[in-house]
């Protein structure tokens, strides 16, 4: 082990100190600009001499440019300057093995709405109008729009070497599936469908770059990786990254969306440095849905075994995943549509093998619950159908099944807390499954599913020893401390995350504490807002920064009182003599004595993960320091004139370890579980076998409006995990798993039907309700 | 986002200013009422007109009451102007048509409501999923016959526009025997309801250049009752999949004088039910519901205009179909 490469830092030590009473506490949060509207978002920004950039999109799914010819466009009043994929002639891609995107489409364009140009002009319309004078000359080529096509046509060639259309292939076996399948009471086999869903945050992507005199290149952009933003912003236009700096202005919803460059941001920056003046990108709704990056269409083969006592015996997996025009996260997705299934309840053998296919489509990416929605609703609809079988309640099923805290998972993954039985007991209460399910009228059921997720994984995105995140703490002699920090707010509530642990580790109040976070030259690297790794990874840095600042002041206030350092007790407001309250020095004034013993006060704090994951090829993929569980119960009503299903309720128990910022977890579950739901019910993100889009807007594009939301019950369940920040972990992307299938569950239960393709739309549930009694027809024909 | 193209803003200030510009303008000028659809389709170059006419200052288009008509019966006159949450929420609109109050109370969402008035629904252009989308989006797709384009793609090889006549209000007033006041230059005119809408997908009311609907007239008859059904995916915001309005006229006894049921969403003309026409006077209400409906399911059969599950809607026509009539005889 010793001759292997430098060394890499792990996670460091921090104190379990008992606060100052603010974390759990219903405090009021920080977010309150942005619910008002006074948060400055990227398109707010308005700076003088601004361009306005517009792209140019490809009309067909898959074509060969043969010529572009700008000078229609280049000849219109206002128009400054067009470029091409010749200007930018340089891949990226967020994942450093496999690069396969252009700023500009260089050679071809893989998928309807592929940028091919990019336009710089006075105003938003003059560049709209000049984006359209461009004139490219196309040679078609043939299009792989399904995964059929990618599948049984490898001629079109969009893999690498143009051997194939495949993007990734992953193969794992753990256990002899084969010989436990055969010894099995029961296996349960299903073919499932996902067809794939897209974000849909509110604020599109937008970006901003300017280039100054000084030759400094500034980019705003609604990203949630201004990191990554920033290496790769380096690479494609070849400029040193001391002499270019991100800014991420708070972003209005991600959801995964943006966790990887796009287009605008190096044409924004491309054109900026062309024209001396700034240019600013802002993507139409349309452009969004091409920009995509959306949940992968999955096609699951499915068998699950398991034995009469409700012992599962094993899981084989056959998965065809359809990623769209290029790889974005995709060699993660592939890996993780089978690693994350082996919690909380799982089986002794495992075999999956997932591959996934490039389309002539919007490119798929990460979309909240990365890889492991779909595979999530195949597995908790298998368990619900062996339960049935098997004749066990379905609750009690996956109890029998569990992972403990603790412990290893079949694939290696360490498990340290674990609170899923108390999730399962939570919903089973609250819902009075025991009471009502089964027994409801025809048209109501109830359904459970369960879940786990990762607190951030220990895979960093590019090799490297280095921390993943870190958090610089600023203190002033006033009582106010800075925080200057990495990690992206999205709307998640980060900034006040860091605000409460930073503000309960040194007494102070709230409104003491000013966040400053996603400025690559003002704030300390953090990878980013994705993984789910914001809370445990970020909290942890700026627990490790705060306690540094917090031994001094501790120190110091000792001294003055003439007590020691272990005597001292960190109150909101006060330093005081745990002993005797009494004597005690305010924060502030203890503030002031350390600055006085130590000099300027100011810390910087770091988290890395420890050394973790299965020993095998991709073993660390899905490892994460601290994994979440979930479960929900959901109750539908079936009309079975109409076959619309309605979610009534949702309850939804989560292990988020520590609720830091109680509210903000449970917006997190509600967020989580809502978003399940639509695309359990409504949300369909579809291509044409013509490769367009079928409604690249919001009229066509479902996502629920108020009246279509469900009630959600958020159930707090805290693990305490010993390496969280005050025992935290996740709750951005958990919450959702669980939702599509306790949902198809509960339908079950509500009128007999098990649609194993999403969504469940009306016209889905209907002929299933049809074919159903057409079947009980035929079974009471054949009686008589 | 989708830049507005540039045209000329005109803002008259009575009915005879408003209809002399729309004569000079001729073609080139299109109306703007509330705004909720002319100008997104200006967005998406669906409409591209030199100049926009405001209609939202006249206060000639503005009123909901009841008045007599020449006939001698009495009428509920609703103004064009008036907007459709107004006219969901009248109690008068309640009382006397509540089939236009409910088709009013269920257009799109709140803000659509609020803006949108009676007259810019009644004038929807009809929708179509082939042609409500960017212009960018139909050129990939190769364009079609309502706009730049010569396919069908709704009907292979079809030559006649099947785009859906979308207005929840069209059915309601059809079903409800309004009559539609209209203004040129030239004169007013009448139009039944039922009259105002044609076949043709591309321009699917009688309207002529330059002309303003200025209110509508339903008869106010004892024993008439109505009721509206939307089908849509969404509990809000959405164009209908399906509309239908039923209205029942019963006698004192308590039979059934006459029955009407419209159902919308299907192509460019909301389709009156011929089933219902057939109701001879005295027939029992028991039944009825399911005859119609019936009677509508082999009537009426929705295209892939809208969405791809034209089947699920054939479906759902009898279900709609039975609900508001079902309703409408309370």
């Amino acid at each position: 082990m010793a001759e292997e490469g430098p060394r890499r830092v792990g996670p460091p030590v921090i104190e379990k100190t008992p606060g100052s009473g603010l974390v759990g506490r219903r405090t009021r949060a920080l977010l309150a600009p942005r619910v008002t509207g006074q948060v400055r978002y990227t398109d707010d920004i308005h700076l003088p001499r601004m361009l306005w950039g517009r792209l140019l999109r490809s009309p067909h799914p898959h074509a060969r440019i043969v010529r572009i010819d700008a000078s229609r466009a280049l000849a219109r009043k206002g128009v400054l300057a067009v470029i091409t994929g010749r200007d930018m002639p340089e891949r990226f891609g967020i994942i450093p093995w496999t690069p396969d995107e252009y700023p500009l489409a260089l050679e071809r364009a893989r998928f309807i709405g592929d940028a091919v140009a990019a336009v710089a002009a006075t105003d938003e319309r003059i560049a709209h109008e000049a984006a359209e004078l461009i004139d490219v000359e196309y040679e078609i080529l043939p299009a792989a729009t399904d995964l059929d096509s990618a599948i049984h046509k490898p001629e079109i060639g969009l893999g690498r070497g143009g051997k194939d259309n495949v993007s990734k292939e992953v193969e794992l076996e753990f256990g002899d599936v084969d010989a436990l399948l055969a010894g099995s009471d029961v296996v349960v086999e299903g073919d499932y469908y996902y067809e794939g869903s897209a974000h849909v945050p509110i604020e599109t992507h937008c970006a901003i770059g300017q280039y100054d005199k000084n030759g400094l290149l500034t980019v705003w952009s609604a990203t949630q990786v201004p990191h990554y933003v920033h290496r790769e912003l380096s690479r494609v236009l070849r400029l040193s990254p001391a002499r270019i700096r991100v800014i991420q202005p708070p972003v209005g919803g991600a959801f995964g969306g943006k966790s990887e460059p796009f287009s605008l941001e190096f044409c924004a920056a491309k054109l900026a440095m062309i024209t001396g003046r700034p240019v600013k990108f802002l993507y139409t709704r349309e452009e969004e849905f091409y920009a995509h990056r959306g949940r992968h269409p999955m096609r699951m083969a499915m068998k699950v075994g398991a034995n009469r006592d409700g012992k599962l015996t094993a899981v084989d997996t056959l998965t065809h995943i359809d990623g769209g025009a290029y790889s974005s996260f995709g060699l993660v997705t592939a890996y993780y549509s089978g690693q994350l299934l082996t919690l909380p309840a799982f089986a002794q053998g495992y075999r999956f093998k997932s591959t996934r296919y490039f389309t002539n489509k919007p490119p798929c990416g990460p979309k909240r619950g990365h890889g492991s929605v779909q595979p999530r609703f195949a597995f908790e609809v298998s368990l619900d159908k062996i339960a049935e079988k098997i004749g066990l309640d379905p609750i009690e099923l996956r109890r029998r099944n569990l992972v403990e805290a603790n412990a290893r998972t079949l694939n290696g993954m360490r498990v340290t807390s674990n609170g899923i039985t108390e999730c399962l007991d939570r919903v089973e209460a609250a819902s009075q499954w025991k009471e009502r399910r089964g027994k409801l009228p025809e048209g109501r059921g109830l359904g459970v599913a369960a879940s786990a997720y990762i607190s951030g994984t220990n895979y960093a995105i590019y090799p490297n020893a280095m921390p993943q995140s870190a958090v610089q703490l600023k203190v002033d002699r006033s009582g106010v401390v800075t925080v200057f920090s990495g990690q992206s707010e999205i709307g998640q509530g980060c900034d006040t995350l860091l605000a409460v642990l930073v503000a309960d580790e040194l007494g102070l109040d709230l409104g003491a504490i000013r966040v400053v976070s996603g400025d690559t030259d003002l704030t300390p690297v953090d990878l980013g807002a994705y993984s789910s790794r914001g809370t445990f990874m970020n909290g942890n840095a700026a627990l490790h920064a705060a306690q540094q600042v917090r031994t001094k002041m501790v120190d110091a206030v000792a001294e003055k009182l003439g007590v020691t350092p272990r005597e001292i007790l960190v109150t909101r407001g006060a330093l005081c003599v745990a002993s005797d309250p009494t004597r005690s020095v305010p924060v502030t004034q203890a503030i002031e004595l350390a600055e006085g013993k130590f000099g300027t006060l100011g810390a910087v704090g770091y988290y890395n993960t420890p050394e973790l994951g299965g020993d095998y090829r991709g073993g660390t993929i899905g490892a994460s320091p601290a994994y979440s569980f979930t479960a929900h119960v959901a109750e539908v009503a079936v009309d079975v004139e109409t076959g619309r299903v309605e979610v009534k309720r949702i309850w939804v128990a989560h292990d988020c370890g520590k609720a830091i910022c109680p509210t903000i977890v449970e917006g997190q579950m509600e967020g989580s579980a809502y978003m399940g739901a639509a695309e359990a019910i409504l949300e369909e993100h579809v291509i044409g076998t013509d490769g367009l889009h079928m409604g690249p807007n919001l009229l066509d594009y479902k996502i629920p409006t108020s009246l279509d939301v469900p009630e959600l019950i958020a159930l707090l369940v805290e693990s305490n995990d010993p390496e969280g920040p005050r025992g935290a972990k996740e709750a951005g992307e958990g919450p959702l798993h669980p939702s599509i299938p306790a949902i198809a569950n509960a339908i079950y239960d509500a009128v007999g039907v098990r649609i194993d393709r999403l969504p469940f739309s009306p016209a889905r549930v209907l002929a299933a309700l049809r074919e159903k009694r057409e079947r009980e027809h035929r079974a009471a024909q054949a009686a008589e | 986002m989708l830049p507005l193209p540039i045209f000329e803003y005109h803002k008259p200030r009575t009915l005879a200013e408003a209809t002399a510009l729309l004569a000079s303008l001729g073609e080139k000028a299109m109306i703007l009422a509330g705004g909720t659809d002319v100008l997104p389709n200006m967005k998406q170059g669906l409409f591209e007109p030199e100049h926009v006419v405001s209609i939202a200052a006249l206060a000639e288009l503005r009123g909901i009451g009841f008045t007599r008509g020449a006939d001698g019966l009495e009428h509920l006159v609703v103004g064009s102007g008036m907007r459709l949450a107004e006219i969901a929420d009248s109690m008068l609109v309640t009382r006397a048509a509540p089939a236009l109050g409910e088709a009013a109370g269920l257009v799109g969402g709140p803000h659509h409501r609020a803006m949108g008035t009676l007259g810019g629904n009644i004038c929807l252009d009809t929708r179509c999923r082939y042609y409500n989308q960017t212009y960018f989006w139909r050129k990939a797709l190769g364009f079609c016959l309502k706009k730049d384009g010569t396919a069908c793609h709704v009907v292979k090889g079809g030559a006649k526009c099947v785009a859906a006549a979308s207005n929840d209000s069209a059915p309601a007033l059809m079903a409800l025997d309004a009559e539609l006041l209209l203004l040129g230059q030239t004169g007013e005119r009448r139009v039944r309801a039922v009259d105002f809408y044609t076949a043709d997908g591309i321009r699917n009311t009688v309207l002529r250049s330059g002309e303003i609907v200025v209110r509508a007239a339903i008869p106010v008859v004892p024993g008439r009752r109505s009721a509206f059904e939307k089908l849509r995916k969404r509990g809000a915001i959405d164009f209908p999949l399906l509309s239908v309005a039923a209205r029942i006229d019963r006698d004192p006894e308590g039979g059934i004088q006459a029955a009407e049921v419209v159902v919308s969403a299907l192509g460019a003309r909301p389709r009156r039910v011929r089933a219902a026409a057939k109701i001879e006077a005295g027939a029992a209400a028991a039944g009825l519901a399911e005859a119609l409906a019936a009677g509508a399911f082999s009537e009426c059969k929705p295209l892939t205009n809208l969405d791809e599950e034209a089947e699920w809607r054939r479906e759902m026509v009898p279900v709609l179909v039975k609900k508001a009539v079902t309703r409408a005889l309370g």
